[in-house]
């Protein structure tokens, strides 16, 4: 399928799950699904990084947070439309994590993950003692009554972030089926045989960080509004950390499918959980399930329907489009 | 003629170990070379740091008369120069098929030959089948046998369009007829025009093989020219083949 | 910022003092890291849970924080290698260590943290010991002897440990394994079951790091995360594996972030010890005594 043609599909489905909200009739569902949709883009920012490449980032919080601080600086600047700050978080972030990538990516991956925690706590202390923004005092922004044509504000920033959502996984998905896509597994696979077939990894490895810390900072930058009251412990919240990481992974990693269903599935059963029992085990559950997926199925939910649909374990990494041409299969599912 | 490849008094040393002193070999176009040495000498070395794997601290590397001191290890590959794996190293997760388009997209392409996609579909499908695994396009790497993978191994090399191929000890580990077959191959490359560096330690594969026999001992060459003369040097017998 | 020279000093030495104890709380990491290639950053949260049981004892029965992380070790010792059984099954044989061994890792850290907070709430806790609450004076240096007991302590425990790595069979079998595991098998040990005892070893030094934290400073369940980045900062630093290399990377840090905590205000310390890691990363990743 072509990219435009999914997108448009996507588009539209998004446009469907907005209409059911406003249809439910209670605000409520436009606040639980804003933090959907926001899983829904880090992880799968996280996923392109992570997934493809094989690079852990510990610190999405991080690239999330500085687009939240990006947007709080905006503000206190020149009062700017939402999508603007959606853009200049999305710079910031990406440019930080071009930086980032540039001082740790010629080392293996386990050095890279840890200096994604040090950036992590870096930031968090820079923002912490930078009175401009609020430092530890926190900000805050006011998040007007209504917006024509939406009417309450959180429709708003639900549709902003749905096509956040849209976008982000469409650029995925368009990463996956480009060459850049093969470069990156190869990248996950075997980074020695991969620069001895002429792949640039470093190069390529930039632009995973680039695109994924842009992504986060995307995501990050309505936040404010969406939250009234910024602090950088809620910014920088460990949350975000997990999260990111655990929804890909449960979600499965081969591909855009994955962070979707995870963040849809665990974000959604975060919300339900957070308004019947308290947060700190909903976090636990998190946690569990992390590890436990982690262990027992390490291709993720993707992993598992691959398995007992098609009869047949994919690789490390299913490339889906060799299940679906190899002569006298079922053709699979081709998203 | 220039030489394709000219090693320089190139030296590697790691902390205190010095793994190659001092060691200049030349390749002309078209060449066959073996190099041999007894394990520990630096060939793995010598292979790493001429392809940009590791980079040597001393003495100097040219390929096709460019110096490619301090260039990455895939604008070597992008130059025209490929090499094998001592033990093979597959994209795992991609299927055979995909494993020839990643030379083909990232080294090929680089070099501004703009292949269509449906020119790169084919193209994987003839370098397996250069090698006789087109029949499994599609199957993982972890499916294959020993001598398959190293066929592999030499496919994806190949699909690089290189100038030299350095194949690292192709051939260990396999049966009598397995060595021939890699072999024949081998030679049907060169005879392509693809210059080939041949490491091993498979004595009359090697003999058979070489145009010109180099001999590496504890980081230093030893040895270098006619096989058959090379063979009966009595230093070489010494180090190496008397043991 | 004031300058004076006693403030100088006083917070040198007390740099000096904290770092043995970082010490102590990396030795756990040199060995997990630094020797196996294990990225166990689950391990703060391990020498929190020390913390937390130290608390306990000390709160119920009254007995010495470092008293109960001794007898404390088997326990912590089990628990290392039953984690490290867990890993090397799920992970290690399958190749998967980089991206799912981080997960599994980072999954633990978590599990135990939101665990502790659940059970015990986001209060500090703190210990009751004979030696917490007095002060050594030498004229304008003071010393509280919270922070030197746990100090000489952790060198007591460092010293103990290179001692067992470089005289001991098993130690040097932990050694060797980081380096050649398939000569290990060659000589009839199996380097499986070494990685084990030495991951219960590295998580055994867990439980009394926690003590001397919680004798150090009051506890509570985050405190864990913010020595992620100076634990794996230090062993970088330190040569990855080298004891004595650990001791003085700590002590560096431990200089540095008290300087910065005492001229520049305290707020300012975390960073200290990740802006170091950063930096070694980029510029030295050997660290400061290569390996």
């Amino acid at each position: 399928m072509r990219t435009d043609l999914f997108f448009l599909i996507c588009l539209v489905v998004g446009g469907i799950v907005f209409a059911a909200a406003i249809a439910l009739g209670n605000d409520y569902y436009f606040f639980a699904g804003y933090v959907v949709l926001q899983y829904v883009v880090l992880s799968t920012a996280w996923n392109i990084l992570g997934g493809y490449c094989g690079y852990v980032n510990f610190g999405s919080a991080a690239f999330f947070a500085l687009g939240a601080y990006s947007t709080v600086a905006m503000h206190k600047l020149a009062p700017v439309p939402i999508p603007v700050l959606v853009v200049i978080g999305g710079v910031v972030s990406g440019v930080v994590g071009f930086g980032m990538g540039y001082l740790t990516l010629r080392l293996r991956g386990a050095f890279f993950a840890i200096a994604t925690l040090a950036l992590a706590v870096v930031l968090q202390t820079l923002i912490v003692n930078w009175d401009f923004v609020g430092g530890s005092r926190g900000a805050y922004i006011v998040r007007p009554e209504s917006i024509a044509p939406f009417g309450s504000y959180i429709k708003y920033l639900f549709l902003i972030m749905m096509l956040l959502a849209v976008g982000a996984i469409t650029v995925a998905r368009l990463i996956e089926r480009s060459r850049l896509g093969y470069g990156f597994a190869t990248i996950r696979d075997d980074e020695l045989a991969a620069e001895a077939c002429g792949v640039p990894t470093l190069t390529l490895k930039l632009v995973a960080t680039t695109i994924s810390g842009a992504l986060m900072g995307m995501a990050g930058a309505p936040f404010p509004y969406y939250i009234g009251f910024l602090q950088p412990s809620s910014a920088f919240g460990l949350d975000y950390a997990v999260n990111s990481i655990a929804m890909p992974l449960i979600g499965g990693t081969t591909s855009w499918v994955g962070p979707l269903i995870g963040a849809i599935l665990l974000g959604s059963l975060q919300q339900i959980a957070t308004v019947t029992i308290s947060s700190a085990v909903n976090l636990l559950l998190v946690g569990f399930l992390l590890v436990g997926f982690v262990i027992v199925a390490p291709n993720g939910i993707v992993g598992l329907v691959h398995k007992y649909i098609q009869h047949r374990p994919v690789g490390q990494v299913g490339r889906r489009r060799v299940e679906a041409d190899a002569p006298g299969s079922a053709p699979g599912p081709t998203p | 003629m220039t030489q394709l490849l000219a090693v320089d008094n190139l030296s590697k040393r790691f902390g205190g170990f010095v793994a190659l002193d001092g060691i200049s070999i030349s390749v002309n176009p078209g060449e066959r070379i073996g190099l041999i040495g007894p394990n520990g000498s630096g060939k793995s070395t010598l292979v790493n740091c001429i392809c940009g794997t590791l980079q040597n601290e001393a003495g100097s590397v040219r390929f096709d008369g460019h110096l490619i001191d301090g260039t990455t290890a895939h604008q070597r590959t992008r130059r025209g120069l490929a090499r094998t794996f001592q033990l093979p190293r597959p994209f795992a997760s991609l299927s055979l098929a995909d494993n020839m388009r990643i030379p083909l997209l990232y080294t090929v392409a680089a070099r501004g030959s703009g292949h269509s996609a449906h020119d790169i579909e084919a193209r994987c499908i003839d370098l397996l089948r250069e090698v006789g695994l087109d029949s499994k396009a599609k199957r993982l790497p972890r499916e294959l046998t020993q001598v398959e993978m190293r066929k592999l191994e030499l496919a994806r090399a190949m699909a690089a369009e290189p100038k030299l191929l350095i194949a690292d000890e192709s051939m260990a580990g396999l049966t009598h007829s397995e060595v021939e077959e890699i072999l024949t191959l081998l030679k049907r490359l060169n005879g392509q025009g693809v210059t080939i560096i041949l490491i091993e330690h498979i004595m009359r594969a090697v003999m058979s093989f070489s145009q010109r026999l180099v001999v590496l001992v504890s980081g230093r060459k030893i040895a270098d020219g006619d096989p058959n003369d090379v063979v009966r040097d009595p230093e070489v017998e010494r180090a190496y083949l008397g043991q | 910022m004031i300058f004076s020279f006693d403030l100088l000093i006083n917070a040198i030495v007390s740099g000096i003092l904290i770092g043995a104890f970082y010490a102590a709380v990396t030795a756990g990491v040199s060995i997990s890291f630094g020797i196996l290639d294990i990225v166990n950053i689950a391990h703060p949260a391990f020498i929190i849970l020390g913390s937390y049981i130290a608390y306990i004892i000390n709160v119920t029965f009254g007995l010495d924080p470092i008293l109960t992380s001794i007898i404390v070790t088997p326990a912590f010792y089990a628990l290392g290698a039953g984690i490290y059984q867990i890993y090397y099954v799920s992970f290690e044989k399958r190749g998967q260590e980089s991206l799912r061994g981080l997960a599994f890792f980072f999954g633990l850290l978590f599990i135990t943290e939101v665990t502790l907070v659940l059970y015990f709430g986001v209060d500090y806790r703190y210990v009751e010991a004979p030696y917490i609450g007095p002060t050594l004076h030498f004229a304008f240096l003071d010393i509280p002897l919270r922070i030197l007991v746990p100090s000489l302590v952790s060198l007591l425990l460092i010293a103990v440990l290179q001692l067992m790595l470089t005289r001991t069979f098993v130690g040097r079998a932990i050694m060797a394994v980081a380096q050649d595991q398939f000569a290990l098998k060659l000589m009839a040990i199996d380097p499986i079951r070494i990685k084990r005892i030495a991951f219960g070893i590295s998580i055994a030094t867990a439980s009394l790091a926690g003590a001397f934290l919680i004798i150090i400073q009051p506890v509570e369940p985050s405190v864990g995360r913010e020595y992620i980045g100076r634990v794996f900062a230090i062993c970088v630093l330190g040569g990855m594996g080298s004891l004595p290399g650990t001791v003085i990377a700590a002590m560096l840090v431990g200089v540095v972030e008290s300087l910065t905590s005492t001229f520049y205000g305290p707020s300012w310390a975390p960073a200290v010890s990740f802006g170091f890691l950063l930096f070694t990363l980029a510029v030295r990743p050997a660290g400061l005594l290569g390996r």
